[in-house]
């Protein structure tokens, strides 16, 4: 479902990573490793199409990918109900029930979304997955300001009701989630940051 | 329709942009004095002028709200095209200032002694060209939008792209007030606020592909 080979990304201008291959087939899931700067979130973005590609190609079914970074994408002034029904319909979707229970957002529904906690914040981010339905996950931190209770229900939601369901979830994380999947250490990909990236990225326009 | 919700809950723009419209037109006799025949004479420049600064004021919010809370990326990658979303923004800045702008300014061409027959015709150009300065700003909020300070360039991009809206619209209500005919700047204003409608969207969300790098 997603085979992304021999990629290499860049930060600014400086190659990070080069030669990253993987392919993931229905219902498994790939965490990421390494230290901080290593280019685990700049891996994720490119993969998502929101940066291009120094060099290798990623290949997924059109109308799959969905990352979900460090902010949620959460308006403020708007409730939770309103913001989840938003994101849904952007995705031309409706709120399915099982999201309240899933992400334990039964009693937050009418508060507005600039007065819930970082943690309660987080796990409305992370239902907005379980409302648009893609099936390739490209998550970067998805447990940052999650308590242990949430970080649980999260990874067993995850495990469930996504890959349960032949989804497909690449995970940049530092903790351990619980998951039955195998690890990419990033850390022997790392570029030589003195290649020089040259050329135009105008195809990307 | 979330832009709009947005724009009205949080309140900035909306009251905003038609506050200063206001305060700005009432500031003019007090500035050039109450002689009657001048302020008719200047009414239409002026409050195409005060219109076109309302409008650039509530600009730099279009998408910076959307970059600081993270939901760019998430709409990038979302079905819908960033030109659609573009064209949206526009359009709630549009309903939430341009048309406003439109409904008051009558009202305030009382105030600056608008001659009687311009009524008509500065309500249509400024129907017509607001939409215009809405499609263009869009475009340059989106230049601007991961820029710190990014209002100050914002405007000193955007204003020159604004001088044909103006030329054209302040043109028809100036004709229309001396009683002249006044359906080709219309037309030419017309022309314009289509063509921008039609290729700023697209405009914008190449600035914004850019910026999400």
């Amino acid at each position: 479902m997603l085979d992304v080979r021999g990629l290499a990304v860049a930060r600014g201008g400086v190659p990070v990573l080069e030669g990253v291959s993987f392919r993931l087939s229905a219902g498994a899931a790939l965490v990421l490793r390494g230290p901080n700067g290593i280019g685990k979130t700049t891996l994720l973005r490119t993969i998502a199409g929101l940066q291009p590609a120094l060099a290798g190609e990623v290949e997924a079914e059109a109308e799959t990918l969905a990352y979900a970074s460090h902010r949620d994408g959460i308006k403020a002034t708007l409730t939770v109900a309103e913001n989840l029904a938003f994101w849904a319909e952007v995705y031309g979707r409706t709120v399915p029930d099982d999201v309240w229970e899933a992400f334990d957002l039964h009693d937050l529904r009418d508060r507005m979304g600039g007065t819930l906690s970082a943690g309660q914040t987080r796990r409305l981010g992370l239902a907005r997955l379980g409302v648009i339905g893609r099936r390739v996950l490209l998550l970067d931190e998805p447990t940052v300001s999650l308590d242990a209770a949430s970080v649980r229900r999260f990874a067993g939601w995850l495990a469930e009701r996504h890959l349960g369901a032949g989804g497909v979830a690449v995970i940049a994380t530092h903790i351990d989630l619980g998951l039955d999947a195998p690890e990419l250490d990033l850390t022997p990909y790392r570029a030589d940051p003195h290649t020089a990236t040259g050329g135009s990225d105008e195809a990307f326009l | 329709m979330r832009d709009l919700r947005l724009a009205i809950r949080a309140g900035g723009g909306f009251g905003l942009g038609l506050a200063f419209f206001l305060i700005v037109v009432v500031l003019v006799p007090f500035g050039v004095g109450p002689e009657r025949e001048v302020l008719a004479r200047i009414a239409p420049g002026i409050l195409w002028v005060a219109a076109l600064l309302a409008a650039l004021l509530s600009l730099d919010r279009l998408f910076a709200l959307d970059w600081e809370d993270g939901s760019l990326p998430l709409l990038a990658t979302a079905p819908l095209p960033l030109e659609g979303v573009a064209l949206a923004k526009a359009g709630a800045h549009w309903v939430t200032t341009g048309l406003p702008l439109t409904l008051a300014a009558p009202a305030l061409g009382v105030l600056l002694n608008l001659p009687g027959p311009a009524f008509g015709p500065l309500t249509l150009s400024l129907a017509l060209g607001t939409p215009a300065l809405s499609a263009i700003g869009a475009f340059g909020a989106a230049l601007t939008v991961g820029l710190r300070r990014g209002g100050l360039l914002l405007s000193l991009l955007v204003l020159p792209l604004y001088v044909p809206v103006l030329i054209f619209g302040a043109e028809a209500a100036r004709r229309a007030a001396e009683g002249l005919p006044y359906a080709t700047p219309v037309l030419m204003l017309a022309g314009l606020a289509l063509g921008s409608l039609a290729l700023m969207p697209f405009a914008a969300a190449v600035a914004l592909r850019v910026n999400l790098r």
